[in-house]
């Protein structure tokens, strides 16, 4: 790539707040930056979830809706059900030399990722900027995001 | 298979210009890529780096992704990204003369 060439930029939208829903986006996101592309990541709805302080060490795989989980959807909604797999997934992640959400987060912050929350997520679920990881540089509105993904690829996971 | 030189010295090289034999690097074909690469002159943390890359791989078989990295030889995250500007994932390996790593974190 020579100098003058404006770098690729990606822009993801995170918009589900499970743990198996929440790597793709993250990595995508990593592997933009790994490969010198731009990246930014817009967290909204339950996206949320995973920059949300509080929520963010405590996300599950969703065994209910999940048509690739090899359960019955019947017994996936047993109690129990999504923090057992919760905890076979983790130890698949730590096998694999996955980090935690929380370690991605702080990994995509220092690769020089930018992270927005999305306002009316914020609104809606009651949280504002503080209750969000530090790594979250503002929270945005849908038409800043728009304005900020100018010219860029944008993925909605 | 294609090729390359770096100062006189001829190395095998895939489409994307990775060297693809981690035997015909030395230290001054690192040299000469980091200078097309626009990353020289490599310094000791640079250096670290590339040490490392280069005994993990020969030790596990795969070329480290860069938590690893970081991990291991104590370089920040943020270093590797004002060491390797434009994309550390890939030109840290390309220095090293190892291939394109497969590790995405």
């Amino acid at each position: 790539m020579s100098d003058n060439e404006t770098p690729r930029k990606l822009c993801i939208i995170c918009s589900k707040g499970s743990l198996d829903m929440a790597y793709p986006g993250l990595i995508l996101a990593n592997a933009a930056r790994m490969a010198g592309a731009e990246a930014m990541i817009f967290f909204t709805f339950w996206g949320l979830d995973m920059v949300t302080e509080k929520k963010v060490d405590k996300l599950k795989v969703s065994t209910v809706g999940n048509p690739s989980m090899p359960m019955p959807t019947m017994l996936g909604g047993l109690p129990g059900m999504s923090s057992m797999a919760s905890t076979m997934m983790k130890k698949k992640i730590d096998q694999l030399e996955l980090p935690p959400i929380r370690e991605l987060i702080e990994i995509l912050d220092d690769s020089g990722a930018e992270l927005y929350g999305c306002q009316m997520a914020c609104e809606m679920m009651g949280l504002e900027k503080n209750d969000l990881m530090p790594q979250v540089k503002d929270v945005i509105t849908a038409m800043d995001f728009i304005d900020k993904s100018e010219g860029a690829q944008v993925i909605f996971v | 298979m294609a090729t390359a030189s770096y100062n006189g010295h001829t190395v095998d090289v895939d489409g994307e210009g990775f060297m693809t034999d981690p035997e015909q690097w030395n230290r001054e074909i690192a040299g000469a890529i980091a200078d097309d690469l626009g990353i020289s002159p490599l310094n000791d943390d640079h250096w670290k780096v590339i040490d490392f890359c280069r005994q993990d791989n020969a030790e596990r078989g795969a070329v480290p992704g860069l938590r690893r990295i970081a991990k291991q030889t104590g370089v920040q995250m943020k270093t590797l990204y004002k060491l390797f500007p434009k994309g550390p994932g890939k030109l840290a390996s390309k220095v090293a003369g190892l291939p394109k790593p497969k590790s995405c974190i």
